[in-house]
């Protein structure tokens, strides 16, 4: 069986476009495998959050790691992915809340962590001038930001072509895998592709994959996180806004533009990768920005949308080794907060792939977490 | 505000018009929604208020216009619902529309929808036609039927299609000052036209109007110049003049103060593009139309679609089209059996075989020919919300670029506040031609809703009057 590559990548996604970067800068020949064109699913079209502010505890340290990387990005794929680092900011709208909050920036300061700092009325005025009389304070992590995730993922892709990565992109997709010999070879419709070592990064589908080649069992749900956008205003916002109690993300665009999520679904059709709306939800979308912002009832919102995302019961990825397969590896499931962590991620799985490790604590991401020990009751191991 | 009903119409153009006539008559719970303030639609915009108040610009318009009186007038008989200034942002397959109306969103929940959202003249991407000075002739004719304005200065008219020579007609008579008519079609093409429809139809006069029209302008001293090319609009912060070459050759040059552009009508898609039905492509006309059954029924069976939005067949067809849409609404909603369904729309049926018998011999006299993408200038925009250039599109595709919706990432094209409406046709067509592969095969931009305005005020009263309860804190 002739090998054609090093690796085969399943999904163009920014984790495999990420992946196939990471790989390709160290010599691995590397083919990247998509049925749509790299950044058409959630790497395209989120919310562009660059956060470590708020994140799950298991998380804090590779989003940590993946700053430095967002922060000299033109260094790894020559183009900064419309990256500002203007912060982030959650905002307490009540004292109860900014407890809370200040709990929160205690826990993660113990684990040694600096980047998530409380701040009172005036400091949150001064970063959000125009926020409502009733906020308190806020959770600021001032090197935090946001990026465009077209332009982002749209760099690594490129980036990874001029690195020689093959890329098989707009057509099958991965339609089979088969373990010969010692390789795995995937079909593409007509075409094969074989090598000693497989990643899937199929994003929401990834679980599918996961079960269907290699019976690994992630409960996965798709889910279709709804996102809007306005007409430009005036510019009077530089941090990511998010609130402590209730679901908002809110940031300004270069372009005047309000770009608005915070987790409200809409429903996904993952098979014909499509997704319905809520406009109900989004009502609750637009009251909540009114509540926080009473400026803005006459903008006009220009377009809404969702993506396609996978969610585990924990609320963290899968980024692991197979327990079962040797040569794969998997990196799915992202919860609605993989953009930010893609640049590491790539990262991390070329060391697995390379040198058979990384430095990063990845112990609470592996696939097996999911799996009910014999006779016990109790669900999902924890993840922390 | 009542929000459940069985047929929900969406444009009281027409077709609009006589399907909820249709609909009504037969039982069903209808109502019509349209955003503009009256009913009539392009070609019968503002009858109602004209034939009432402005009798000498309803004289003008002539009766083909008068025409849609009748129509207005047994719709407002048949007292059906009708919700004027109401916009419809969005539909989905599940029969919900999103609305606005008076500045407040809603959710309306219907069994069936007709869609009778009518056609849009095709942008033009031609160098010059963003500036200021510069629109459609049938913008100018909106302007003119809904409120009685007409073009400043010096006015020069060019492109090709019925409307053309209507307008140029039209506008003269009110008093705008035509200084020229630049047709795209030749001559000898017209003659050649007029020659089979003596012989082969008698069904339709459009082209024979069309001649008659040149007659009367050129009687008039407006010079009508066929056959041109290439043209062009000149002027560096408003338009000034109008460049073209004519048939031999020889190019020239006009002043002007208003440039009237118009290359055809095509169908307004952003409603079944909204909803992702299956669309065909139309290779003489160069657009994009729902792909349908006899009755309009499209890929997604809650919608039905009838006039124009289908494919463009013209004002008379529209009302067939519509009453075919109620008929198979009613027999699908259970008012109307298949027997009697066929029954009523035999006559139907061949009304409008006569009317679009026409169709495929106008298509090919009044191709659009004042932008043709593969020949668009590297410096003109085609995207006027992100400004992109024909330019900007090419470098995209030899970067890599497959299609409209990647393009957006290349360029931010098709991402402002027309939603693709003012780019689609000629990126997807550019693109196109870039790959040397066929339109179909690069497809369209995905149109997401709210496909017209509605603001953030507008939504939040819609959310639920109980706040929400609190999520956790994300951690
Ligand atoms: C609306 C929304 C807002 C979000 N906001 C943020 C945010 O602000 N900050 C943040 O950090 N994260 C955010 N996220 C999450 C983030 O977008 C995702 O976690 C991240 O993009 C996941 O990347 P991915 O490469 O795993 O997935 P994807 O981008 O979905 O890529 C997976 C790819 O696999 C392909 N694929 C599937 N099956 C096959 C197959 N059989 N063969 C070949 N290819 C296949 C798919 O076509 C797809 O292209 C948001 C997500 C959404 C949906
Ligand atoms: C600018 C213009 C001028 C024209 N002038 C003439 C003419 O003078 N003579 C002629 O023979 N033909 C003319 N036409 C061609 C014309 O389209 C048809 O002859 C005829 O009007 C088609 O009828 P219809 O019912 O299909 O659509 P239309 O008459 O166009 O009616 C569609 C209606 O739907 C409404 N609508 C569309 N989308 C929505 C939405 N999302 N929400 C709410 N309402 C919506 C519109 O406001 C409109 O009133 C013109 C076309 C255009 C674009």
């Amino acid at each position: 069986m002739a090998v054609s590559h090093d690796v085969i990548v399943i999904g163009a996604g920014l984790q495999g476009c990420s992946t196939a970067v990471h790989l390709a800068r160290r010599g691995a020949r590397v083919v990247v495998l998509d049925r749509v064109f790299p950044g058409r699913h959630a790497s395209g079209v989120n919310a562009g959050g660059v956060r470590r502010l708020g994140r799950h505890p298991a998380e804090i340290p590779l989003s940590v790691a993946s700053l430095e990387i967002w922060a000299r990005l033109p260094e790894l794929v020559g183009h900064d992915g419309g990256f500002r680092a203007t912060g982030q900011v959650k905002i307490a709208e009540s004292d109860a809340e900014m407890a809370r909050l200040e709990q929160r920036a205690a826990m993660v300061r113990d684990m040694g962590f600096g980047h998530e700092e409380p701040i009172g009325r005036d400091e949150l005025r001064r970063v959000v001038p125009t926020v409502a009389q009733h906020c308190v304070g806020g959770l600021i992590s001032r090197a935090d930001g946001f990026a465009s995730p077209y332009h982002t993922t749209h760099a690594f892709h490129r980036k990874a072509v001029t690195l020689d990565v093959e890329m098989a992109l707009d057509g099958p997709g991965a339609t089979g895998i088969d373990r010969v010999g010692e390789h795995w070879q995937v079909a593409s419709g007509p075409h094969r592709f074989t090598a000693p070592t497989l990643v899937n990064t199929a994003g929401a589908w990834g679980a599918g994959i996961a079960k269907r080649f290699f019976d690994e069992d992630v409960p996965l749900e798709i889910e279709a996180p709804m996102m809007m956008v306005t007409a430009p205003v005036p510019h009077f916002l530089d941090p990511v806004v998010g609130l402590a109690a209730r679901k908002l993300s809110f940031k300004q665009m270069p372009n005047g533009t309000l770009v608005i999520g915070g987790g409200h679904r809409g429903t996904p059709d993952p098979d014909r990768q499509t997704t319905r709306l809520d406009f109900n939800k989004y009502g609750i979308s637009a009251e909540t920005v009114l509540a926080v912002f009473p400026h803005l009832a006459q903008v006009p919102v220009n377009r809404c949308w969702a993506g396609i995302e996978g969610v585990t019961p924990d609320d963290i990825p899968v980024i692991s080794e197979s327990a079962v397969h040797p040569g794969v590896f998997h990196a799915f499931g992202f919860c609605g907060h993989g953009f930010q962590l893609g640049p590491v991620v790539g990262r991390i799985l070329s060391e697995l792939i390379l040198d058979g490790g990384t430095n990063l604590p990845i112990h609470p991401f592996r696939i097996d977490r999911f799996a009910i020990a014999p006779g016990s009751p109790v669900a999902p191991a924890s993840a922390t | 505000m009542k929000t459940e009903w069985d047929v929900v119409v969406i444009g009281a153009g027409p077709a609009g018009l006589t399907a909820a006539t249709e609909a009504a008559g037969l039982g069903l719970d209808t109502l019509v929604v349209d955003e503009q303030p009256a009913p009539g639609g392009q070609i019968y915009r503002s009858v109602e208020a004209v034939h009432t108040r402005r009798t000498k610009d309803a004289a003008l318009l002539g009766p083909d216009y008068g025409h849609g009186l009748d129509l207005v007038r047994r719709f407002r008989d048949a007292n059906i619902p009708y919700w004027p200034e109401t916009g419809v942002w969005q539909v989905t397959e599940d029969g919900e529309l999103g609305i606005t109306r008076a500045g407040e969103a809603g959710l309306l929940k219907a069994r069936r929808i007709i869609a009778a959202a009518g056609a849009q003249e095709r942008p033009v991407p031609i160098p010059g036609w963003t500036l200021p000075g510069v629109m459609g002739a049938g913008g100018a004719q909106v302007l003119f039927k809904s409120a009685g304005m007409i073009p400043r200065g010096r006015t020069v008219i060019a492109g090709t299609g019925p409307l053309v020579l209507l307008v140029a007609g039209q506008l003269s008579d009110a008093g705008a000052e035509i200084a020229a008519v630049l047709d795209t079609v030749t001559q000898a093409d017209y003659h050649m036209a007029a020659g089979h429809l003596f012989s082969a139809l008698k069904a339709s006069d459009y082209v024979l109007k069309g001649l008659a029209m040149m007659v009367k302008l050129r009687r008039r001293g407006i010079p009508v110049h066929a056959g041109v090319r290439a043209v062009s609009v000149t002027g560096s912060d408003r338009a000034a003049g109008v460049a073209y070459t004519d048939p031999k050759g020889t190019t020239h040059s006009l002043a002007a103060d208003t440039v009237l552009l118009h290359d055809g009508v095509v169908p307004s898609t952003q409603l079944t593009r909204q909803l992702d039905c299956t669309h065909g492509w139309h290779h003489t006309q160069r657009y994009w139309y729902p792909v349908t059954d006899a009755w309009g029924t499209t890929s997604c069976e809650t919608l039905a679609v009838a006039g124009d939005c289908a494919g463009i067949t013209g004002a008379k067809a529209a009302e067939a089209s519509g009453r075919l849409a109620a008929l198979d609404t009613a027999t699908r909603l259970g008012r109307l059996s298949a027997v009697n369904r066929e029954r009523r729309a035999m006559a139907l049926l061949a009304f409008q075989r006569r009317h679009t018998a026409v169709r495929p011999l106008l298509d090919q006299l009044y191709q659009p020919r004042l932008s043709l993408p593969a020949g668009t200038p590297d410096d003109t925009i085609l995207c006027r919300c992100e400004e992109v250039t024909a330019g900007a599109i090419r470098a995209a595709v030899a970067d890599g670029c497959l299609g409209p919706n990647q393009l957006k990432a290349f360029t931010r094209c098709g991402m402002g506040p027309c939603q693709g409406r003012m780019c689609g046709l000629s990126v997807a067509e550019l693109i196109a031609a870039e790959r040397r592969v066929p339109v179909m095969q690069v497809g369209y931009y995905r149109i997401r809703p709210p496909i017209k305005p509605v603001t953030l005020g507008a939504l939040a009263a819609m959310a639920p009057t109980a706040p929400a309860p609190p999520d956790p804190l994300d951690t």
